[in-house]
């Protein structure tokens, strides 16, 4: 505590960076799996080579794609966003996917039958229906890239990451400390918040 | 008017078509129940009429336009669809769901409200108490009422129903049938429908097609189908209580009355034949009044009961 007010510049700096590099890389891995995920919702064999592809991008350790990545990218914030993006991919993906042919298939034709064209039935009806499960994957999504987001520092991208490591390196507890009980407190944070709005729209959707 | 001209279909990789050659007409403002077992393809008929399913072969034609040229979409705007899960838009609230179609119309929001108003009030539901509610406020009937009132909503002169009560119990089924037919009826509308159940096929269906593996076995009027299946098939299908399922369609009129008077309370007004011979049967009677006087002769409805080709009532 006493670092943190001797130092706040510094910490604040440290939350931005940390912010900017999750919602960045978040975005990205959202704006991949979303189309890929309707695109290929509807495609039994594709889907299911979707939901593989992002079962073994899930088991790989963020720290070894960080690793993976060094070599072809180099370091600093670009490869920590594209790491970032990897790991935020699957479970949005997936949640997707499985959103999209869990919905109400009376609904769908009757969609169909009264005449919504593709578009239509997607946009007003599949999405809809599957927000609720989309919402869940992003959230998941990005409590573990705000906690992985700690590993950037590693690679030169910044964020609390780098108190912990400047913290150990220094034998500075007070910095150390900061930096990972923000960090928890940032997932816990954004668990805590998406969470509510998940359950919000899960109640908008199906009426509970 | 529907019109259906030796329509078949053939799933790719099936060893048997799913229908051959079926043609069948539907007069304006009349009605038709495909009835047959499962996989008779009496769904595939119907799902080939608005196209959610395309023919392999053959012509139908809607109100004399050729429906197999005509864009799906615009063909599935003019055709109102009710399936037996209702397929009630979950998000969304009752007058958003019976305004889906006056919406991909593009009327104005006065039109699309008015109109929700006047089709909610046509299946016997008050606006003013349903319109906000959300499908899963509703009970099963309720929703079956709404699923009705979307397909009316864009006043289409044609509608398709698959099972339109199936999904309701027993006592509110006749209800909603009794309703929905006289609405129908009302309303003008030309309906195909597919029902598994022979009973509600000739309460629904002015005329009934009954299909088998496929093929029209049979097409005709209810009570004649009744009166005369078409062969061991339809015989069996239709089952051994077609006589009294026969009976149910016609009044007492159908039946001369006698001038002389019976003891015993009189049958009630608008019964059919079949309340009266469960009247007779019940008083052990041979004879029951008429509401209008005189009576009703357990020998008359007997000798009714097996002409082939009755009178029309």
């Amino acid at each position: 505590m006493e670092w943190l007010s001797a130092h706040p510049g510094l910490f604040l700096e440290a939350v931005g960076d940390h912010l900017l590099l999750s919602l960045t890389g978040l975005a990205i891995g959202v704006a991949l799996a979303l189309p890929l995920g309707i695109l290929v919702a509807h495609r039994p064999r594709l889907a299911e080579a979707a939901i593989i592809l992002a079962g073994v991008l899930r088991t790989v350790p963020s720290l070894a794609v960080l690793a993976a990545l060094l070599p072809l990218l180099g370091v600093g914030f670009t490869p920590s966003v594209i790491a970032l993006a990897l790991l935020a991919l699957p479970p949005v993906l997936v949640n997707t996917v499985i959103g999209i042919q869990g919905a109400d298939r009376a609904a769908l034709d009757a969609a169909r039958g009264l005449g919504m064209t593709g578009w239509q039935r997607a946009f007003r009806v599949e999405l809809p229906l599957a927000a609720p499960l989309i919402f869940a994957g992003l959230r998941v999504a990005a409590v573990q890239v705000v906690s992985a987001a700690a590993l950037a520092t590693f690679i030169g991208g910044g964020g609390l990451g780098d108190l912990v490591t400047q913290g150990l390196a220094l034998l500075d507890t007070g910095r150390m400390l900061v930096g990972a009980i923000a960090i928890a407190l940032l997932a816990l944070g954004t668990e805590a918040l998406l969470g509510m709005l998940e359950r919000h729209l899960a109640a908008r959707v199906r009426g509970a | 008017m529907i019109a259906i001209e030796d329509l078949s279909k053939r799933w790719p990789g099936a060893d048997r078509a799913a229908v051959e050659g079926v043609s069948l007409t539907v007069p304006e403002g009349t009605s038709c129940a495909l009835i047959g077992p499962s996989g008779s393809g009496k769904t595939t008929v119907l799902r080939m009429v608005n196209r959610l399913v395309e023919p392999s072969s053959g012509a139908i034609r809607i109100g004399g336009e050729d429906a197999l040229r005509m864009d799906a979409v615009t063909l599935r705007r003019r055709i109102g669809y009710v399936i037996q899960e209702v397929g009630l838009f979950p998000h969304w609230s009752v007058a958003d769901n019976v305004a889906t179609v006056p919406r991909l119309l593009r009327w104005d929001a006065a039109r699309v409200t008015r109109r929700v108003e006047e089709v909610l009030a046509l299946v016997g539901l008050d606006p003013a108490r349903f319109a906000t509610r959300r499908p899963h406020q509703l009970s099963g009937g309720e929703r079956q009422r709404i699923g009705v009132a979307r397909a009316l909503a864009g006043d289409p002169p044609v509608l398709l129903m698959d099972e339109p009560f199936g999904a309701v119990d027993p006592v509110q089924r006749g209800k909603l049938q009794e309703e929905v037919l006289r609405l129908l009826r009302q309303l003008r509308k030309t309906v195909l429908l597919v029902t598994h159940d022979v009973a509600e096929a000739v309460r629904l269906g002015d005329a009934v097609a009954l299909l088998r593996d496929g093929r029209l076995v049979q097409h005709a009027p209810a009570a004649e189908v009744l009166a005369r299946p078409a062969d061991g098939f339809a015989a069996e299908f239709l089952g051994a209580d077609r006589v009294l399922l026969r009976l149910s369609l016609f009044p007492l009129e159908a039946v001369p009355a006698r001038p002389e008077p019976a003891p015993g309370p009189p049958l009630p007004e608008g019964a059919t034949l079949r309340d009266a011979l469960a009247a007779l049967l019940d008083t052990g009677r041979s004879a029951a009044p008429l509401p209008g006087g005189g009576s009703l002769a357990l020998a008359d409805l007997l000798a009714f009961a097996g002409t082939p080709n009755p009178p029309a009532g």
